[in-house]
This record gives C-alpha cells, structure tokens and sequence, in this order.
C-alpha cells in the first residue's frame, strides 16, 4: 500500500512536470496579450513599453526557464491583468468553487442514489419511469440554458432565491465559506444543483443499471434463497456492487466540476476560479491560466489515487498494484 | 402660537428625518466588467478608470459629455508655448485627513506612467510632460513642443497622495490601506469577482453623494444581469444587452436611461497589399486586390445599408455613422452625412471599377467586444453578397482577434484583409481616432497605431499634424474637421454606426448617461 | 428476413427458431417507448439529411439571409415570400430551415467525435487493464493527464492554432471525451479479467485478442453505452456551450448548439422562439439517443437476460 501510494504520487509528479510543458507552450500559441492589455490610444512606444515590462520579448524558451525557476521556489508568475502573484489570485478565488463543487457533488449522491436505486428496484413502476424520463433531461439541456431558467424561475418569477452572487459569508478555519450563513445557503442553491444536474442524471443511470444488473447476478439469487431480508441484499450485497461504477464516475466528476464550473460561475455571478480562468482565457492572462491548470493537475492526480484507493476498499478484486503479469 | 411652533418643529423633524432616511440609503449596481484593480494607475482600462472616478478625482473632470470640468484644479491654461499653469484647489482633504496639495499632484505625475507590471499605463497621457511645483496651490506642467491637449490628457490621471499614495504598491491599494483619494466615496472592502464597497465622504469638496453607501457587483453575463435587476437583488445595471430593451421599456418597474457613447463602430480595409489574404476572385483564384481601388471603397460604403443595422441588428439603440464621432463632440464635421444606401450604384461603382461580378473576400470581426458585434460583422457580409461581393464571415474571441488584427501575418503586419473594429476617443475630442486610425503608420512618430488598414495620405497627415500643435481651439476644430472630410472621401475607413449605451435602473432611480460608457454611482439620482 | 419467410412456412411462430439479429429486433421493440423513441430518432435523421430540399431557405447562402427578416414571431411571412412557421433568429434566418441544417451539424458532430472518441477510448481502455504493469500505468497517467484539460481551454486553444471549423470542434470533442470511455472501460475490464471464466478462457490457450473481443469487451458494453450516450448526449451540449463561450462553430452556419446560444440572450426579451424551438429541438434529438440507447443496453446485456 504504501509503495503504491508513493509511486503513485512519483508519477504525479512526472504528470506535473509533463503538464507545465504542454500548457505552457500551448498557451503561449494564442493570441497575443498585449493587443488585449493596452490601451487603445497607446502608441507604438507605449506597446514596446509593456512587452518589455511582461517580459513577453524574451525567446519563449527563457521564458519557460524562468517560469520553472520561479515555480521550484512557489512562484507561478504574476497575473498580466491583476499584477498579484497568479498562485495567490487562485487560491484567493478557490473556496468559492470548491464550496459550490462540494455541494454538487453531495446533491449528486443525496438525489441520485436513492432515486437510481428505486428506479432499478421498480423498473416498471410509472414512478421509475418518470425518474428515468427526468434524469433524460438532466443531460439534454445545456447547462447555461438550464441556469438561467432556473434563474428565471426561482429568482425573477417566484422570487424565492436570490439570482446571483455569493451573498454572506462567514469564516470558518481561515476560509470564507457561504455554507455557515443562510443568506450564503440560499445564494448557493441554485448554483450548486444548476451545476450538480448532469451528476445527479448520470448518478441515477449508474445506480439503476448497476441494481438491475446486481440482482440478476447468482450471489444475490443465493442470498435470497438464503432467506436474507431484501433491505440487507440491497444495502450490503447490491449496494457493493454499484458502488464501484459510481465512485469512479464521481472520482472523476468532482474534478471537472470544478474545472468545468466556468459555466455556471458566469451565470451566476459566481465568484470562483472557473470564472476566474474564463475571463484570464478570454484575456490571455497566461500566467494565472498555466497556474491554475497546474493545480488542477495536481487535484486530478490526488483524486484520481483516493479513486484507485476507495476501489480497492469496495472491491478486493482490485488490488492496488502496479505489477505486470 | 406655541402649538404652530411645535408642529411646524416637529414638521421639520420628520422632515430631517426623512432626508436623512434617504440620504442612508445603499446603492446596489451590477457592472457588465469588472476593474482589475483599486490601484487607480495600475491599468488604464475603462471599467478600471470609471471605479477609480469614485475614489479619487482628476485635476479636471470630464462631465457626462466628456467636457472639460474644474475637478481639483480650478484653472488651467497655457501661460507660454510650452508651459501650462494649473491653479490648485485649496481646502480639499483626502479621505485619512490629509491636506491636498502640489506635492500630491507632482508625485502622480512621477507614479503613474510607471507602475510596476502594469500591463496598460498613463504614461501614454503624460509622456513629454514634466510637473514642476511652483508653490502649494500651483503646479507648472512643461512639455516640449506646443501641446493643446494638456487639459484632456490631465483629465484622465487620478490623483493620489503623496504620504499614502506614491509609495504604495498595487497590493496596498487592492487591500484598501492605500485607496486613499479626495473623491466622493471612500473605500469599505474588495472581493474580486464578487463586490465592491464604499461609503459616502462626507467632507467631499464637491456635490455630496445621495447614497451613503454604494455596492458595485459584477455580473458579466447579460441575461443574468438583466434578472438580477429583475428579481430585485441590484439597483441598476450598465450595459442591457439591446435584445432586452424592447421587454424592459415595457416593465413599469425598471426605468431605462440611454446615452450615445464616444464609440464609433467601423471597417478597415487593406490598402497596402498588392495582393490581399482574404481577398480573392469568386473562384478562388488570386487578384489584385480591389480595396486598394477608391470607387470599390465607396462601393462597398454604398452597400450598407445603415438604418437597417440600426433597426434591426441593433433594435433602434445606434446611430448611423457617417464619420469618427458623433456630433457634438469637439472637432466633427458639420458636412458629413452617413454614406446614403445604394446598392445600384454600389453594383454600377463596382463594375466601372473592373469588376462587374465582384470577388469574394471575408470579413473578420470579434464576437465578444463590441455591443453586437458577430451580429453586425454578419449583418454587412449579408449586404455585400447582394452587391456581388461574396462575403464569409469570421468572427472569434477578442483575445485572438486584436492580435491577429493588429500583427498577425507572418511579417508582423495586420493579417486580415476587412475587418470591423470599434474606437472610443477617450479624450472626447477627433485628433484621438484622426491619430490612431487615420495617419500614416508610423512606429517612431507614435501615429497610425491602430491603423490596420494602413491607408496613408500625405496630405490629410499634414492637417492632423499641424491639428495637433495648434494650441487655438477654433483653428484646430477646423483642422480636425477638415481632416475628418478628407479621410471620409478618400474612404480610408467606413463608419457605421455610433453605439448608444443604455443603463437600467428601478423606477424612480435614474442614471444620467455618459459618452464614455462609464457606470457611476454620482451620476445616479432619484427622480 | 425474407429468407425467415421463405425458410418457414408459418412465420408467425417463426420467432421461435430465429437468428441473434431477429432476437435482438424483436427484443428491441418490446418496450413501446424505445420502439416510439427510434422512430422519431429515424424521423429526425431523414429530415436533416433532406434539410436541402425540403426547407424553403438556405439559411447558410448569406445571400438568401436577409436581416431585415430578424427577429420575426412564428407564423410570419419572410420578404422573399415563404412564410416562417417557426419564426425567424436576429440575423433573419428561417428558424425551421436554420434548424433542419443545425441538426445535421450537430448531429454529425456528435456522432462523428462520439465514435472516434469511443474507438479510440476502448482500445486505449483495454490495452491498459489487459496488459497490465508498465503499459498500464503509462496509459493511465495520460488518461489523468488528459482529464485534468478543461474542455473550453482546449478548444480556444485549438481554435486559435486551427481557426473555427467543425473538423476542429470534432477534435476538440474528441480529444475532451476519450479519456472518459478509456477510465470506464478499464474500470470494468479490471474487473471482468479476474473473474474465473477469463482465467478458464486463458487456460484453455484462447489468444489474447480472443478473450479480449470475445469475452471481456461484451462483458463492457452495458456501462460503455451508458456512457456512450451521456457522452454523445453531452458532446452536442458541450459544442453548444463552446458557442456559448464564443470559441463554438461559425456563426454564419449555425449547428443546433449555436442557434441556442444565439438565442440565449433573447430568453428574457419575450422572443422565446429563438432559443426555444432550437432548444427543443435538441432536447427531441438528445432524449431519442438516449432512449435508444437505454434499450440497446437492456436487451445486450447478457446479464439482463430472463
């Protein structure tokens, strides 16, 4: 276990490694900053001027060199646009996202497990069916579509909610957290399952397929025959049984949710870092969108080993090795 | 006798009381960009300049029109050729208590051009200028060689302080301990991407703030924007997107305030390449390219048709274009009308000029900068297909766009062959687009720099040169309009409309718009 | 099936002695919903095949696109004469043709990258969990590697090198999807290969390729087309949300994911028929697939089986 665990974060570190370059170099291949940064009425001098000041002049190699020097001491550059260091703009930027990601994901699991289960238990039921047709159109809708609905709906017509922004918030081990004040739940709400739906349809869809195939399957037949009470089949045996696909759909999930929550960030006015690498993409800020990219690398790799580690626990089959035959 | 006394003292308490009710009131506004920064001098972007009006003042402001205001001087005017002498307000202190004085101005001047990563300085307003304090309420500016626009370029630099200010890194100001100004609201708290926060200065030298405090949230997509103002959670909103006007005017509950802005919507074309990119016969083979050709120009003029792009891109929220600012605006041209729409003499143009089946040629514009913009781009490329000229479209993010647009080829020329740019004379005047769009290109002299087209007359550069040493504003009004006519007719650039901007507000509040498309919290009042 | 007839002489108990095929048909149309979804599935592809004939505009000639005719409530008559049962976008195209050609667009978007995607993620997927060790590891890492790239970042990012273009986008679907095909399947395949059969298969002196294709890959394709038809799902939602960034496919020829974004800014202006007939319209085509998909998985699926 433990061997598994330190090569597997060696190899995270090759991954980090291997992803500055590509990132870096991709990044540097779009556009150009200083057409976005300066003033329109700046004359040539003027654009010469902040080539300079951004070290954008520099052969790209070198400016890869010095991102690596300043990266082994902490350092990932300063934003183009925000002139702080990008590292502290997205950690600045971070708790917001993760708070809403965080909440998606338990929406995820709080709606779609029960829902799937009942739905693979009672395939027939009109109830299932409805809950199949729902989860349907959980994914079929853009997400940008479905969060100004919801906007829409809750905010601008039955004014339940607020429509955008993060609303209070409170501190709690040294983060901003909107989860400690109701003003910050109900600002929270909307964005979260605005953001959690796609996870929620594909929760329920994992859950039923993975329950109407456990209980077609021998040892559920045998413990039956066994006279083991349903609710026991179904949480122990149907439960272990699904458990796997699940996790590894989540495992995966909670990692793009927060890189892909740029979306529902801009419609809601939420402030997090999806929104923050939109707008530093949108604005060429290279420096701040190499940093976060490079954190998210790092998110993926850890989660992915929590992943690889909660699958050996549900399944013994699984040993976590790395060996060859 | 004594009862009316009482009653008239308790009418006038509950009078103070209801002012002071209302004058406790919060101001809620949702911005369609967020600055980047508090430190006033760190970007000279719009959005950046507009939420630094709010902390710290100019020497001169601009008003709602972008003319010329006493701000924290009180007088300016040239006393020789190269010296401008500003008269300093007395009695005006900054926020922490601090006197204002020459000092403070002297040690602007020295900060402002040259903040460390900044990515967009103000050294482009004060390059050449040097402040010379003469004693605490005056201040020499000395430049070079005659300069008429002291006052303009002046009216864009914030005014800090020299014990706070001038030594404070952008940091310090981001967090608030330096974002110490003279302006007529003072600094609460800043978290970037979700609200800024400011309470009224009491002790503002100028008009007093109606609203005690002041929340500016930015809601960068338009829908969300429009029902955050809906479902009552903003005040006011900058920018409605033109698609919700119509629905808005109709809501007894929202009050609507439009303004046209110093923007000018317009296509360059390549004249400088024998052979333009995006340029070709119909079959794709290449030809010379026909931009360079005047009557296509002006064909191609012929062939938009305006007040549709008006009417029906913009939903009526436009003003046809028929030169580089709207009227009213120092240094237009009274003779100028938008080019009339003519698509039969646009064809019979085309065919005296060789190419009576057109060519085919594409259009390239941003999709993310301009009020409609991908919109507009289509709208044109529509027109010129009816015309014989086969018109694709593309459009991209303005991050790849300017670019491209500006040094994208290989040679480090502008790539495309037509394009749809927009300008905003910050200085509310015609020598700033006559400048930057119309001279001859020229890197050394700093003129032509957003010229893409890279059209070049000797002559009309002659009148945009002496324009700019004449220190007569009569005279150079004359010479910017006269230059403003000749680049028209020699369609070196084809104006197509004047963005108008609108602002929504609850009924009851009302925005006084402003030419230079800022959203400010003073220019907010109560009807 | 005319040889079914012809070999029998009572086809109606035919079903009987039947081959897989027919099996698999007749179990396929046992459940009504299924059946209905495919035939409007059919349905929607014959029309957006037939778009150039059958629609009165040719929303993608800028020359029979007039903006004069933008914005026009359903039901309206366009200039040149036809009238717009489905009302007309901001640039003055014809929502019905608009969305007859958007459909083919987005549906050869999604089924293109859907498949490569899917071609490439399983063989990446099953070389990794079969051969174990080294391989694995490597293609894994690339896998996380591959994740951890938003999609929004690489498509402006190719857009930028490569310029718009639907091959771009497909590239760009592609590259943000295989990944997800190549974790899933090796997460079941994983699984599958230490089961005793595989290891009875191996015994038996089975070539690799044989197991592979023959047992464990069937064993793989009920979680495959779930996510199969999330993705493809998905793969048209995303393109539409890239439009909605701004970096999706040209304007000028709009696929179904362009006409909604386009219209995302009239939702609030009373315009409904701009974003909600294209909305609608892919919601039609999304909940077919996915229909469809959910039969195929339930009658393939060898464990299902009564």
């Amino acid at each position: 276990m433990t061997v598994f665990v330190i090569r597997r974060l060696m190899q995270a570190v090759l991954v980090v490694i291997l992803m500055s370059v590509i990132v870096f170099f991709g990044v540097n291949v779009v556009g150009n900053p200083v057409d976005m940064l300066v003033s329109p009425d700046a004359d040539q001098a003027e654009i010469q001027a902040t080539i300079e000041r951004l070290g954008l002049d520099r052969p790209i190699l070198e400016q890869y060199w010095l991102f690596v020097k300043g990266a082994l001491q902490g350092d990932l550059g300063n934003s183009f646009i925000f002139g702080e260091p990008a590292l502290k703009l997205i950690l600045q930027y971070m708790p917001a996202t993760l708070e809403l990601a965080f909440t998606s994901l338990i929406l995820a699991i709080v709606f779609g497990i029960p829902l799937g289960l009942f739905a693979g238990l009672y395939p027939d039921q009109p109830v299932s069916k409805a809950i199949m047709a729902g989860s349907i159109l959980g994914f079929s809708l853009p997400t940008f579509w479905v969060g100004l609905m919801m906007i829409i709906l809750f905010a601008v017509e039955l004014g339940w909610l607020p429509s955008t922004g993060r609303g209070d918030t409170a501190m709690f081990l040294g983060f901003e957290t909107s989860l400690l004040t109701l003003d910050g739940l109900s600002h929270l709400l909307l964005p979260a399952l605005n953001l959690a739906l796609l996870n929620i349809s594909l929760v329920i869809r994992l859950t039923r397929a993975g329950v109407r195939e456990a209980m077609g399957q021998d040892y559920v037949k045998f413990a039956r025959a066994k006279g083991l009470s349903t609710r026991r089949i179904i949480f122990v045996h149907v439960m272990k049984n699904i458990m796997i696909p699940v996790v590894t759909v989540l495992g995966l999930e909670f990692g793009s949710l927060i890189a892909f929550s740029v979306v529902t960030e801009t419609i809601f006015a939420w402030p997090g870092m999806g929104k923050l690498l939109i707008d530093s993409i949108l604005q060429l800020d290279r420096p701040v969108v190499v940093a976060y990219l490079m954190i998210i690398v790092l998110f993926f790799v850890i989660i992915n080993l929590i992943v690889d580690i909660l699958y050996s626990v549900l399944d013994p089959r699984v040993r976590l090795q790395d060996q060859g035959q | 006798m004594k009862k009316t006394t009482t009653m008239l003292a308790a009418a006038a308490g509950v009078l103070a009381l209801s002012v002071s009710v209302a004058s406790a009131e919060k101001l809620v506004i949702g911005l369609a960009s967020e600055p980047t920064s508090l430190d006033p001098h760190f970007h000279n972007l719009g959005p950046n300049n507009a939420m630094s009006l709010h902390i710290f003042d100019r020497l001169i402001n601009q008003d709602e029109k972008q003319r010329l205001m006493p701000g924290l001087a009180v007088s300016w005017e040239p006393i020789d050729d190269l010296t401008w002498e500003f008269k300093l307000r007395e009695g005006v202190t900054f926020h922490d208590g601090s006197a204002f004085n020459a000092d403070d101005v002297v040690c602007t001047v020295e900060r402002a051009p040259d903040v460390p990563n900044s990515p967009a300085s103000f050294g482009t307003y004060l390059k050449g200028k040097t402040a010379v304090k003469i004693d605490d309420y005056t201040v020499h500016f000395v430049t070079e060689e005659p300069y008429p626009l002291m006052g303009n370029d002046l009216s864009t630099v914030p005014i800090i302080s020299d014990e706070t200010g001038c030594s404070a890194s952008t940091e310090d100001f981001n967090a608030g301990t330096a974002a110490i100004g003279t302006g007529p609201f003072m600094f609460e708290s800043y978290t970037p991407g979700d609200s800024i926060v400011m309470s009224r200065n009491d002790g503002y030298w100028g008009d007093a703030p109606a609203w005690s405090e002041v929340e500016f949230r930015p809601l960068t997509s338009g829908p969300s924007r429009v029902a955050a103002l809906l479902a009552g959670d903003v005040d006011m909103i900058a920018g409605v997107p033109t698609t919700d006007i119509t629905t808005l005017e109709g809501n007894d509950e929202i009050q609507l305030s439009q303004g046209v802005s110093n923007r000018v919507i317009y296509l360059h074309m390549d004249q400088f390449r024998e052979n333009s990119p995006f340029v070709t016969a119909k079959d794709g083979s290449e030809i010379t390219n026909p931009l360079m050709d005047v009557r296509v120009r002006q064909a191609i003029s012929m062939a938009i048709n305006r007040d549709a792009i008006v009417e029906r891109v913009m939903e009526g929220v436009a003003i046809s274009a028929g030169q580089l600012l709207p009227e009213g605006f120092f240094g237009v041209s009274e003779n100028l009308e938008p080019v009339a729409y003519d698509p039969e003499g646009a064809k019979a143009l085309l065919a005296e000029a060789g190419y009576p089946d057109g060519f085919a040629m594409t259009i390239h514009g941003p999709n993310d900068r301009y009020i409609n913009d991908a919109k507009i781009a289509e709208a044109i490329a529509q027109m010129l297909t009816r015309i014989g000229i086969e018109t694709a479209v593309e459009t991209m993010p303005r991050s790849v766009y300017f670019g491209r647009a500006s040094r994208g080829s290989p040679d480090g020329l502008p790539e495309f062959s037509f394009i749809l740019v927009g300008w905003g004379a910050g200085s509310g005047e015609a020598s700033s687009p006559l400048k930057s769009l119309i001279h001859t290109h020229n890197a050394d002299a700093g003129f032509g720099a957003s010229n893409r087209g890279r059209h070049s007359d000797p002559e009309i550069d002659a009148v945009i040169e002496e324009a700019l040493r004449t220190v007569d504003d009569a005279k150079r009004q004359d010479l910017l309009a006269k230059a403003t006519e000749m680049a028209i007719e020699n369609v070196a650039i084809i104006p197509t409309h004047f963005q108008v901007n609108t602002w929504a507000a609850k009924t009851g509040l009302r925005y006084i718009a402003r030419t230079d498309e800022y959203t400010l919290a003073i220019g907010v009042v109560k009807d | 099936m005319t040889d079914a007839t012809t070999e029998y002489p009572a086809p109606g108990v035919a079903a009987k002695v039947e081959t897989p095929f027919q099996r698999f048909t007749a179990e396929f149309l046992e459940s009504r919903v299924a059946t209905a979804a495919l035939m409007l599935l059919l349905l929607i592809i014959v029309l957006a095949v037939l778009a150039p004939w059958i629609t009165p505009q040719d929303p993608y000639d800028l020359a029979q696109v007039d903006v004069l005719d933008g914005r026009l409530p359903p039901g309206s008559e366009a200039f040149a004469g036809y009238t717009m049962w489905l009302g007309s976008d901001g640039a003055g195209r014809d929502l019905f043709s608009a969305i007859l050609y958007g459909l083919r667009i987005s549906l050869s978007v999604g089924v293109a990258s859907g498949v490569i995607a899917l071609t490439i993620g399983m063989a990446v997927g099953l070389l990794a969990a079969y051969t174990g060790g080294r391989t694995e590891a490597v293609i894994m890492r690339v896998v996380d590697l591959q994740l951890s790239f938003p999609a929004a970042l690489v498509a402006l990012m190719l857009v930028a090198i490569l310029g718009k273009g639907i091959e771009n986008i497909i590239l760009a679907l592609v590259v943000a999807q295989w990944a997800y095909y190549a974790r899933t399947v090796r997460g079941t395949a994983l699984v599958e290969r230490r089961k005793e059969y595989v290891e009875a298969a191996a015994c038996l002196g089975l070539s690799s390729p044989r197991i592979i294709f023959r047992h464990i890959l069937p064993n793989c394709l009920a979680p495959l087309i779930v996510v199969g038809t999330v993705q493809t799902a998905s793969a048209i939602s995303l393109e539409a949300t890239l439009s909605f960034l701004g970096v999706g496919l040209p304007q000028t020829e709009p696929s179904l994911g362009v006409l909604i974004a386009n219209g995302f800014e009239y939702m609030l202006s009373g315009r409904y028929w701009i974003s909600v007939f294209p909305g609608l319209a892919l919601l039609l085509t999304v909940v077919s697939i996915n229909l469809v998909g959910d039969q195929l998985r339930d009658v393939l699926n060898p464990r299902l089986k009564k």
